[in-house]
């Protein structure tokens, strides 16, 4: 059985997401299974036809438009594009937080079809206890 | 000797101008496809490639047949040996 390693996807800024996606690419880079849990603003980015997210944390709030500018500059493709391609080289399965969904009434057919499922914290942390990485992101 | 009189290759993938990990992941994708001892030669302008790719050669128990300084750009060449 492939190790595994799990992600932790809260915020909704497209660095922290891109962040996501590009180390779910390396986990399955690795030869990885990589388990996505999202929850709270990550989750709202992940709603169905959710308009290109052009947030950045904190920290980059005041590059926000210079580093968007570069990355439409130099075709960067964005964060689900890049997850999409983890998922299609390798296992990526990418799960809704059931009480944040619960929250806002989202079904998983409010979600992008790259969520697989709509799982609870106890069931993520029991895949996350017999993965050989956890990263919070 | 040039890379190309030694050994052709089944399979080119020119991902100049993609960023990491997108070279890379083309190439795992074209490797995916591949048949063994096929020969994939990627082209990259991206310089974390240059340094992941063959990492992920030799740790996918594939021959790494060489990395080519072309000009702007790098070519990684593979073997599919398993």
């Amino acid at each position: 059985m492939a190790e595994t390693m799990s992600l932790l996807l809260v915020s909704g800024t497209a660095d922290k997401l891109m962040a996501g996606s590009i180390i779910a690419s390396g986990g399955v880079a690795n030869g990885m299974d990589v388990d996505i849990f999202v929850s709270f603003w990550g989750l709202m980015e992940m709603k169905k036809n959710a308009p290109p997210n052009m947030k950045l944390s904190y920290e980059g709030k005041d590059m926000a438009d210079q580093i968007f500018a570069i990355m439409k500059e130099k075709k960067v493709p964005g964060w689900k594009e890049m997850l999409r391609q983890a998922k299609e080289i390798g296992t990526v399965r990418v799960y809704g937080c059931a009480m944040f969904a619960d929250l806002l009434g989202l079904k998983k057919e409010d979600l992008d079809p790259m969520v697989d499922e709509i799982i609870g914290v106890s069931e993520f942390v029991s895949k996350a206890k017999e993965s050989k990485m956890t990263l919070f992101i | 000797m040039t890379m190309s009189e030694e050994i052709k290759a089944t399979k080119v993938i020119d991902a100049r101008g993609s960023f990491c990990p997108g070279p890379l992941m083309e190439l795992i994708r074209a490797y995916k496809e591949a048949k063994t001892g096929d020969v994939i030669s990627v082209y990259s302008t991206d310089n974390g490639t240059k340094k992941d790719a063959p990492v992920w050669i030799k740790k996918s128990g594939n021959e790494l047949v060489g990395i080519f300084d072309r000009e702007g750009y790098i070519e990684i060449v593979m073997k599919k040996t398993r």
